[in-house]
């Protein structure tokens, strides 16, 4: 008996889950249909069918896009066929008279040359083919002819050259909006392009200094921290990939922190505990180095620079949650005023030098979504705990190289 | 059976892995050293995870039932559970690990780049993964049960709460650690009493009659059967009878039973002296982790062999929480070599169960009239060795078990847990992991307490057949096939994956009986493996337009190695 009832649950499940996917497929705005005049219904309709078709154009006009839209276009304009093309070939031909295909595109040289719109007679040998008249109606994006859109009908209309003119306006400010997503993906990476790889320069000053302190003194020791300075630049320099891995990234700031010791002695104490689970996340190029080196600023400045032997603590922590990794990054500084912090995460004050908290904010937020950006706990004298939410999977964020053995 | 010192043995198994779990990643990566800091999991250690969580009750007492009962052939269990590691090596491991995918989703949407093709593929990773928990959660109580006479729904409610209470408050951050922990101390309650046992056999001067059909009590041994059951006699015999034969009642009586079948009501005792030949006991269903099919598999044994074969062989590799250790290994390379360390870590393992199996046989042969043959693991310490030795023996074996059930169901609730939070759930951070976690448990906790008494392995056989059937074809065609179209891989997931579903879904129900429908339904894989191949294949050729942009991007990132991969981008 159990049996029997564990079998239909099972059974019954994937239907149920079938059906409820099948009524979200197929749910109409009902409501609508009660209210207002026949008029008013078919406006409904209207709008509704464009805003159905609109979705796939803005990919661009591509053969998925052209096919996803093509039916929602017809039905809006009621012809019998309906056929977009881009400049060189049909993309997709929806309703009868499939075999015009060929000669569509020797007709439309003209239209797209001109950029006109032209109702032109087709030839056909069969007699009961109900496809006689094509309006071509060119779709437009800047003032270049991207392609046409094709409205076949049994005979010339006014009505349709007027209409199908509508539409094809319709499709070309969509096409717009697809070519302004574009550039604005194009802007995204690119600003990513310029966000990464900003060492601080001062860093890069005070590194160099400390070095050339210890040339005469200690030249094995000068030598050893040209290394680790070759090194940590060499990686922020490295060109392929915008991504590196949870395991390079530590190296990296264990370089870094190599050398901020030789500058500060024993003053930094940092303590590490990582799981070994998260160590090949994927994540955006030096975006906790920034996060350390926020905190070795912020915690030796707690302590004040005529104490040098008050000890700065700093605690890296990854931890394995989920389809997530956390990093958390604590220093017991001078902490901050949240007040202050929110102006320099909303970018309306620059803080002095490096790259600092708001571009690894704005990174983290463009590569993992809004939801991901930097969790920053602080007050005056509290110290700060910053936390990083890295997914582990995320789709275009791959690290580039394998990680290195230790 | 006593359980003066098995209760305190489960508590302990369940404070240590709390214990490992909490405290594991403080004590040993704590350090202000970077490169002990960043060491990254190594293959062997990745490999005693991986096979610490695949290692279920199924396997620990489960097998050990199955051969009991069935005999050698029930041995294809262990190969296909082993062997199916082979084809994830062979085809699977290095190239999902560098796909950087960390679900199967994941998989979906990284080859595929589709919502639609990652939300089925999610669907059906739940599917399988609460298929899976039941068998853990009523074999929890079926141990509870045998122990302390608890009632069936409470084991599972305790794995339940111990594991989402583990889980939601973080405890599994060395999930890496505490899984290892787990495949040592499973292999260490199995190997232990196993070599006492075997010394004990030793002295027994060694019987090897084990798989003599039929088997014969070794000595005078009273069978209290618990359900009203029928038995089949090869040959007349007489026993002592307490209770109700054939509805007639009798009291302490010599009762000689002709040949043929006998129907016994339950709480009848059957007392039956030594060289007496142990009855057969009839088609029926017993609860327990042993599946009911496997006794009617009889009927057409080869074409059940294979089906299972198929089932277990291609169904590891789809199974969530393996698949999410993969992650784990720093990259393709130490993903393969992992796979080949599990197949020797699990080849180990399972070499143990079947030796319970067969003293089983020749020392509590009765366990096949009782219906209790899962608890032979359990009750064989005692019974061979006896004393306070046996009952320490006995307790290990139970610790062992409950970290089956601990080990598979948190790795399991996590899979399930994580798809839910990353696609179902709204992402709000980690508080939404826990309600997923929750969610996770609760729906096979409800199952398992509203159709107690299902038949485990099937729930088991079923859950390997649907991840067969449904993630096989989207790995391997994925991997390996360039033309595969997101309509495809979709038509074929449930295509494949849903008549696999169904098919088990009708033989629980028990909808046909018997004969050649029956054995189709009951073994799956053999049709519904092809099914999803060929549905995909077909699907996919017959939309060659929506191969999606950028494929042979994405399987060249899938096969090159990944040093070579810098090298090409610099």
């Amino acid at each position: 008996m159990s049996g029997f009832v564990a079998g239909l649950c099972v059974a019954i499940l994937p239907l149920l889950a079938a059906g409820f996917w099948l009524g979200r497929r197929t749910a109409r705005p009902q409501s609508l249909g009660d209210l207002g005049t026949p008029v008013e219904h078919a406006t409904f309709e209207t709008l509704h069918t464009a805003t159905l078709a609109a979705p796939p154009l803005r990919a661009g006009l591509t053969e998925e896009a052209a096919r996803k839209s093509a039916r929602r276009l017809r039905s809006l304009l009621g012809t019998d066929a309906l056929c977009l093309t881009d400049r060189t070939d049909v993309l997709v031909w929806d309703g009868v008279g499939q075999h015009h295909r060929t000669q569509i595109m020797e007709l439309l040289a003209g239209p797209l040359e001109s950029g006109r719109g032209e109702a032109l007679p087709l030839s056909c040998d069969s007699p009961d083919c109900p496809v006689r008249w094509a309006v071509v109606a060119p779709l437009t994006v800047d003032d270049r002819v991207h392609g046409a859109l094709v409205a076949c009908a049994p005979r010339e209309s006014a009505v349709l050259v007027r209409a199908a003119g509508e539409v094809a306006r319709w499709v070309s400010v969509q096409l717009e909006l697809a070519d302004l997503d574009q550039s604005r993906t194009r802007l995204i990476e690119a600003e990513i392009k310029a966000l990464r790889a900003q060492i601080s320069p001062h860093f890069i000053f005070n590194s160099l200094a400390v070095i050339a302190s210890f040339v005469r003194t200690d030249p094995e020791r000068a030598r050893e921290l040209l290394l680790e300075f070759a090194d940590f630049t060499r990686y922020s320099f490295r060109r392929h990939g915008d991504f590196t891995t949870l395991a390079d990234e530590l190296h990296a700031i264990d370089h870094y922190l190599a050398l901020v010791r030789a500058r500060f002695g024993d003053r930094l104490d940092v303590t590490l505990q990582i799981a070994p689970e998260v160590l090949p996340v994927a994540l955006p190029f030096l975006c906790l180095q920034p996060l350390v080196e926020n905190a070795v600023k912020h915690g030796l400045e707690g302590k004040g620079a005529s104490s040098a032997a008050a000890k700065c603590r700093i605690g890296i922590t990854a931890q394995d949650a989920g389809a997530e990794a956390l990093v958390v990054i604590e220093d017991d500084g001078a902490g901050m005023d949240p007040d202050a912090l929110r102006r320099i995460l909303a970018g309306e004050v620059s803080p002095s030098g490096g790259i600092g908290l708001s571009n690894v904010d704005d990174r983290l937020r463009q590569v993992y979504g809004d939801e991901y950006g930097l969790v920053i706990e602080t007050a005056p004298g509290a110290g700060m705990k910053i936390t990083a939410r890295l997914p582990k999977y995320q789709p275009g964020v791959h690290s580039a190289g394998r990680l290195t053995a230790p | 059976m006593n359980s003066s010192y098995a209760v305190p043995a489960v508590a302990l198994v369940a404070l240590a892995t709390v214990l490992v779990g909490a405290f594991g990643l403080r004590i040993s990566r704590t350090t202000s050293d970077f490169y002990v800091a960043s060491r990254t999991v190594g293959p062997r250690l990745n490999a005693a995870a991986i096979s610490g969580e695949y290692l279920s009750a199924a396997s620990f007492l489960g097998i050990a039932g199955l051969v009991l009962v069935q005999g050698p052939d029930m041995l294809w269990y262990p190969v296909g559970y082993t062997a199916g590691y082979l084809v994830l090596l062979l085809f699977v491991a290095a190239p999902l690990r560098r796909s950087g995918a960390y679900t199967l989703p994941d998989f979906a949407e990284a080859r595929l780049s589709s919502q639609a093709v990652r939300r089925l593929a999610g669907a059906f990773v739940v599917g399988t993964g609460w298929l899976y928990l039941l068998p853990q959660l009523q074999g929890a109580g079926l141990t509870l049960t045998v122990f302390t006479g608890a009632p069936d729904w409470l084991g599972g409610l305790v794995v339940a709460v111990v594991v989402v209470a583990i889980v939601a408050a973080g405890g599994m951050r060395s999930i890496t650690f505490v899984q290892a922990f787990q495949y040592w101390l499973k292999l260490t309650a199995l190997l232990v009493p196993a070599l006492f046992l075997v010394l004990a056999w030793q002295g027994d001067g060694a019987p090897r009659h084990a798989f003599d059909e039929p088997g014969a009590f070794r000595e005078q041994r009273v069978v209290r059967v618990d359900d009203t059951i029928t038995i089949k006699l090869r040959a007349p015999l007489t026993v002592t009878v307490d209770g109700t034969v054939d509805g007639r009642v009798h009291e302490d009586r010599r009762v000689r039973l002709d040949a043929g079948a006998h129907r016994i009501k339950n709480g009848t005792r059957l007392t039956f002296a030594r060289g007496d030949e142990v009855p057969a006991r009839d088609h029926g269903t017993g609860g327990g982790l042993s599946p009911s099919l496997a006794e009617s598999r009889g009927e057409r044994p080869l074409y059940a062999t294979y089906g299972l074969i198929l089932a277990t062989f291609l169904g590891t590799m789809g199974l969530p929480h393996v698949v999410v250790r993969f992650y784990t290994s720093p990259h393709g390379v130490a993903a393969r070599r992992t796979t080949v360390a599990v197949l020797g870590l699990i080849g180990a393992f399972y070499l143990l169960p079947p030796v319970y199996g067969a003293l089983g046989r020749l020392y509590a042969p009765e366990l096949t009239l009782s219906g209790d043959a899962d608890a032979a693991a359990l009750l064989l310490p005692g019974r061979m060795i006896g004393g306070v030795g046996g009952e320490l023996l006995g307790a290990l074996v139970a610790g062992g078990a409950f970290a089956a059930f601990l080990s598979t169901a948190s790795g399991l609730t996590m899979a399930v847990a994580g798809v839910l939070t990353q696609d179902v759930l709204p992402s709000r951070g980690v508080r939404h992991f826990r309600l997923g976690t929750v969610f996770a448990m609760l729906v096979p906790l409800a199952a398992s307490v509203l159709v107690g008494g299902l038949p485990v392995a099937d729930a088991v056989g079923l859950a390997f057949a649907v991840s067969a059937s449904s993630f096989c074809p989207l790995l391997v065609l994925g991997i390996w096939w360039h033309r595969l179209t997101p309509p495809g891989a979709a038509a074929g997931m449930l295509v494949g994956g849903g008549s696999a579903l169904l098919a088990v879904a009708a033989t629980m129900a028990g909808f046909p009986k018997a004969g050649a429908l029956h054995a189709l339904l009951a073994w799956p894989a053999l049709w519904s493996v092809p099914l999803g191949f060929l549905t995909m294949i077909l699907v996919s050729l017959a939309t060659p337009g929506r191969v999606p942009p950028g494929t042979a991007a994405v399987l060249a990132r899938f096969h090159l190695p990944e040093e070579l991969r810098a090298e090409v981008k610099a």
